[in-house]
């Protein structure tokens, strides 16, 4: 469902940030992204998200080559890929009724489907009772949820999540990782990059482990 | 890696039918139509500022226009058949004249020409200017004998007159040749030229509009850049980020167009009372004339229009440059 292959990434600044990083994950597999920080996680998503290009090498995602997707494409090609941030992107301005419901409103689903859908999504991450609430008279975990909702209401074959947990406190993160697993149990391929090492070793999934730009084995810490 | 889960069957979406597409597809339009409303309103100090330019770019025109109109009528009822009058060389015997009246009368191009004495001229002029009393006082009638032509009718072409004209004037007892209606032919041209010179300017201030429409989307959008991004980063095209701004920018356009509508009610409603006391001094039953149906539906229109193009224009070029980052 997401290849690497061979993937170079260098900024304009001419900073390297990845090197030769190769991995598949399968469709309805999950894995942790993980390491030090400018190891170049948030420039993995990127590139699935197609936020960003590979220098050199392919990625495959949704058995799409992003090399072939156009500029004009990348919407479409966005709208099969749900993405979790760590701080939201949420509408400020917005209920959380519309924030939740952009993505359909972007594709154009009807307003029944869409009052169905929104809810079911709120209720997925138990917000149901919130949609005419604002943002920011959210919680932090709660805004992170109103985030996943948004994510998965379109129901892309695809989810993406940059430290999503990176604001919660242990509960919270609990919490939110145990959403993303149960999304993980529905078919959903789940990547979420991480430094939360509880989390980790809680979830028996797969990792994903880069330090400066390249794969490498887990550190002995967690390793085990 | 597929494991059979009930669950899993329920998160795939379904296709949706044409006819659901094109419902959702109104519904999207009327939503932004109302929202972008909604903006408006929300910023009032703003909008009225680009309405109110608007207004006066779109108004300018639309009165230059109506003064080339109503000038037009007035030309319209002014006679239009040309008539000569040929000045004869002084001095000159009662005989004489008669003479050269029959010349002229003879020629093909002339339908008839008629001979007025010094003595019927000056009554005339008495008549119409009112100058009576200071004629009076002259010891002797200044005036020549005159000869008023009315040519035939196929050569009433302003190249037959003129050439008509310069014959006459080559005769020996002919002082000068005058056409008489001239002036309304020139008038006309001046108004055929001023007519252009409206269609210049509606079209450099149309050009304002766009820019003024196009420069407060601008701010529009760098206002909204977040939100943009935002939306651009859950898969929202540019023809979807683009779709609020046509809105508004039509609107601004709208808004114009109706405010140069009432400026130019109100200016000729507060010019007629004044113009047509005028006219009635004149006797001319005169009317000034205002916007006609089709010159509202021009205006409102296309200042309707103009704000499309302009927010058009705007929000495609500077879209495009917003890419989200994450
Ligand atoms: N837009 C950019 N322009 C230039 N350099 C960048 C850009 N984004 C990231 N980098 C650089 O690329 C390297 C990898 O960055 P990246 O954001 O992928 O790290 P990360 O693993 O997500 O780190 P963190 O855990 O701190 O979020 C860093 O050295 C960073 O400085
Ligand atoms: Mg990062």
């Amino acid at each position: 469902m997401i290849t690497f292959q061979r993937v170079f990434k260098r900024y304009p600044n001419g900073r390297e940030a990845l090197a030769e990083v190769s991995f598949d994950l399968a469709s309805g597999e999950m894995a942790f992204l993980t390491g030090h920080s400018g190891a170049g996680k948030s420039t993995v998503l990127k590139l699935i998200a197609l936020l960003e290009r590979p220098t050199r090498g392919q990625v495959i995602v949704n058995n799409r080559n992003t090399a072939s997707v156009g500029s004009g494409a990348i919407p479409a090609f966005r709208r099969q890929v749900g993405m979790v941030f760590q701080d939201h992107k949420l509408l400020a301005d917005r209920p959380i009724y519309d924030n939740v419901a952009l993505p359909l409103v972007i594709a154009g689903v009807t307003r029944r489907e869409l009052d169905k859908r929104v809810r079911a999504a709120l209720d997925q991450v138990g917000l149901l009772g919130k949609e005419t609430s604002f943002p920011l008279e959210l919680s932090a975990g709660e805004q992170q949820r109103v985030g996943i909702a948004r994510a998965v209401i379109s129901k892309p074959p695809v989810l993406i999540a940059d430290e999503p947990t990176g604001n919660l406190d242990p509960d919270l993160a609990l919490e939110v990782m145990n959403l993303f697993k149960r999304l993980n149990d529905v078919g959903v391929t789940v990547m979420v990059a991480t430094h939360d090492v509880h989390l980790i070793d809680r979830f028996g999934v797969r990792r994903i482990h880069i330090e400066h730009g390249q794969l490498a084995g887990f550190p002995p810490d967690v390793a085990a | 890696m597929s494991r059979p889960n009930p669950a899993k069957v329920a998160y795939a979406s379904g296709r949706r039918s044409p006819l659901a597409a094109l419902s959702t597809w109104v519904e999207r339009h009327v939503q932004s139509l109302v929202s972008s409303l909604g903006k408006l309103v929300r910023q009032p100090f703003a909008s009225a500022l680009t309405i109110g330019v608007i207004g006066l770019g779109l108004a300018l025109p639309a009165c230059l226009h109506l003064v080339v109109v109503n000038a037009s009528a007035v030309t319209a009822g002014i006679e239009k058949t040309v008539q000569l009058s040929v000045y004869l060389k002084q001095p000159m015997t009662a005989e004489q004249a008669r003479k050269v009246r029959q010349g002229i009368d003879a020629r093909d191009d002339v339908l008839d020409a008629q001979l007025v004495t010094p003595a019927e001229g000056l009554k005339e002029f008495e008549e119409m200017s009112g100058f009576g009393e200071a004629l009076k006082a002259l010891d002797d009638n200044p005036l020549p004998y005159a000869i008023t032509i009315r040519p035939a009718p196929l050569f009433d072409s302003p190249e037959a007159i003129e050439s008509l004209s310069d014959e006459l004037e080559t005769l020996p007892e002919v002082e000068i040749v005058q056409v008489d209606t001239e002036w309304v032919r020139r008038l006309d041209a001046i108004l055929g030229a001023l007519e252009q010179v409206v269609l210049l300017a509606a079209g450099l201030l149309g050009l304002g509009v766009v820019v003024i429409v196009g420069n407060t989307i601008r701010l529009d959008i760098n206002g909204r850049r977040e939100e943009i991004e935002v939306i651009k980063l859950v898969g929202g095209s540019n023809a979807f980020v683009r779709r609020p701004f046509l809105y508004s920018g039509t609107w601004y356009g709208l808004g114009g167009g109706l405010l140069a509508w009432i400026l130019v009610s109100a200016a000729v409603g507060f010019l007629a009372g004044p113009i047509e006391k005028v006219a009635s001094l004149y006797a001319s039953s005169f009317r000034l004339q205002g916007l006609d149906p089709d010159g509202i539906l021009a205006l409102v229109a296309g200042g309707a229009l103009l704000g499309w193009v302009g927010s058009w224009v705007t929000a495609t070029y500077h879209l495009r440059r917003i890419e989200p980052r994450a």
